[in-house]
């Protein structure tokens, strides 16, 4: 009898697996060696020289700055929003019963649920009939929409863990709703917020799709990388701003995972 | 002598609090129907006005109709628009995004399935977080960085032709390209470059579920099919795929329905022939012709829908 049952996996599994998670991550990998090639006409492998020139020229280009900087701020006021949001909701469905919870629920996770651009295009028909001009506003507005369901479920998630015995027992102990909240509630799902408002944040950086249509004529970071493929301009800037753009979003992910990781899940099922 | 000091009879045991706040508090403790309507109030509010608001403006706008003279949009109930969405073009269109919907799909299960089993079974501790940062990573990292990505390899120049020129394969990628219908100039502008971009982008949100789904399959049960004497190709078709099927049937609503209404990946890596995504941001875009778009993008929510219905049917919302 073998001893080892189960322990071990079969060879084609771990090949199989492991070709899986390379597949996931050379690409991106494969943007770090291009932001430091010298060939400016072509995406030519592999790269016929290396040079850190780019960085530099990337750092002069206002336009990069411009689009970083609308990027942080609809990223910034989306995410308050969201929060606020995405906590109400998730407090209300978590610890009362009442009538159309599930639907709740559905209309949450709806935005995400249907593909993009019929949001895009719902709120974009919106603005036009009530003849609302585009500003950081109308992208806010549908930025904001998409995330509340990230804090939503990691709200919703967290509040499940918390028993509600604690807040009865504040209760008993005499403090006042504001006060339970203040001590009680939220040092619990302090960091589920956090966590749920770093991935708003992330997803709100990202987002293009719905972006396109509540923009108008302002570029987000996302929007202008989309101009940059669809026209390229100076490929190399591009490559920079991309390896750039990873890293900045890998940070906010790694620490919203460090935030949640005993016990319940990021976000559930993905964005 | 009472001991217990009760300012208003009746009311609660403790005495009532002074100052607004103890007030409100008190109040929410004793209706707290009241405190649900003040937390629902403002999500309800923004995602039922703003949110449900625009999707019916837009549901209303598809049965409008264009005038084709003047290009203006008449506002009077019509299904023309509708019937437009019949004819042969694009007909074409919502078959070609459905078909490559299904495809990327089922690519995405194939691939998924090790990944997820992997993790779920064999890895631990450490490689269990590695397993999931793995997915999580590529999932959340900018998706058009990792379009970008694959226009940089899918190009002529790029590393695959490179690689298959090193193995002194090209004339394999040639025969590939040379394909009728998935082939193309370079695989920057085929079909078969946007649908390995589809799968690749797609392939971490099926992961996920499946995983889910298959931490739950007990391990003694693979061992009891073993140990009844089934062949592990056995046990896979008639224990764990059967257990796994609703995590899977999770992950293909998301595979399918982002599929179904991305513009962008088949846009920049692909061939010029449009999927429905396209046709809505042409339509909306430089056609001006917004019924007609709000009608296409109608396409995916109906879709959807079955699709929905009929995971809700194979246990699909359990493994979310």
């Amino acid at each position: 009898m073998r001893s080892d049952r189960g322990q071990k996996s079969p060879l084609l599994l771990k090949v199989c697996a492991a070709g899986g998670l390379l597949f996931l991550h050379l690409p991106i990998l494969l943007i770090f060696a291009y932001a430091f090639t010298t060939e400016e006409k072509s995406y030519q492998w592999p790269p016929p020289g290396l040079t850190l020139k780019w960085f530099a020229v990337a750092w002069n280009r206002a336009d990069v700055w411009s689009a970083l900087a609308l990027s942080v701020q609809v990223a910034c006021i989306a995410t308050v929003i969201a929060l606020v949001l995405g906590t109400l909701c998730a407090a209300a469905v978590s610890q009362t019963k009442f009538f159309g919870r599930e639907a709740i629920s559905l209309l949450v996770i709806l935005p995400i649920a249907l593909p993009g651009i019929v949001t895009g295009i719902a709120l974009r028909s919106a603005f036009s009939l009530f003849d609302i001009p585009f500003s950081v506003w109308t992208i806010v507005l549908g930025h904001a929409t998409f995330c509340v369901v990230v804090v939503y479920n990691n709200a919703v998630a967290r509040f499940r863990r918390t028993s509600g015995s604690l807040i009865e027992a504040s209760m008993d102990l005499g403090a006042d709703g504001f006060q339970t909240f203040r001590h009680v509630i939220l040092p619990n799902i302090g960091t589920a917020l956090l966590a749920g408002g770093m991935l708003a944040f992330a997803l709100s950086f990202d987002e293009v799709i719905v972006t396109t249509f509540t923009g108008g004529q302002q570029a987000t970071l996302p929007i202008w990388m989309l101009e940059e493929l669809i026209r390229p301009r100076q490929r190399p800037v591009t490559n920079v701003v991309a390896m750039l753009v990873v890293i900045v979003t890998f940070l906010p992910i790694l620490a919203a995972y460090y935030l949640t990781r005993d016990g319940d899940q990021i976000a559930g099922s993905g964005k | 002598m009472t001991v217990l000091t009760v300012d208003t009879p009746g009311s609660s045991i403790l005495p009532r609090r002074g100052g607004f706040a103890g007030a409100l508090s008190d109040a929410f403790w004793r209706h707290p129907l009241l405190l649900l309507i003040l937390m629902l109030t403002p999500p309800l509010l923004w995602l039922g006005i703003i949110y449900i608001g625009s999707l019916i403006a837009l549901l209303l706008q598809s049965f409008f109709s264009i005038d084709d003279f003047s290009g203006v949009v008449n506002p009077e109930f019509t299904l023309a628009t509708y019937a437009q969405l019949l004819n042969g073009t694009n007909l074409d269109i919502i078959l070609r995004t459905v078909s490559m919907a299904a495809l990327v799909t089922l690519a995405s299960a194939v691939l998924a399935f090790p990944i997820a089993y992997y993790a779920a079974r064999y890895a631990k501790g450490r490689w269990k977080a590695f397993f999931y940062l793995g997915v999580m990573l590529p999932l959340w990292s900018s998706y058009l960085v990792k379009v970008y990505a694959w226009k940089l390899i899918l190009a002529k120049e790029g590393i695959v032709t490179w690689v298959f020129a090193k193995l002194h394969l090209g004339f394999v990628l040639e025969a590939i390209l040379s394909l009728p219908v998935i082939g193309g100039n370079s695989l920057s502008v085929s079909y078969l470059g946007t649908f390995l971009v589809f799968v690749y982008i797609w392939l971490p949100y099926m992961i996920l579920p499946t995983q889910a789904a298959l931490e739950r399959v007990p391990a003694n049960l693979i061992e009891a099919s073993a140990d009844l004497g089934a062949s592990p190709r056995q046990t896979f078709r008639t224990v764990l795929l059967p257990l796994a099927l609703p995590g899977i049937v999770a992950g293909s609503i998301f595979t399918f329905s982002l599929t179904l209404g991305d513009y962008i990946i088949p846009q920049i890596i692909g061939s010029s022939r449009l999927f429905i995504g396209q046709a809505v941001y042409a339509q909306q875009g430089t056609a001006g012709n917004v019924p007609l778009a709000a009608a296409f993008s109608v396409v995916p929510i109906v879709i959807m829908g079955l699709y929905l219905a009929a995971a809700k049917r194979l246990g699909a919302f359990d493994a979310l």
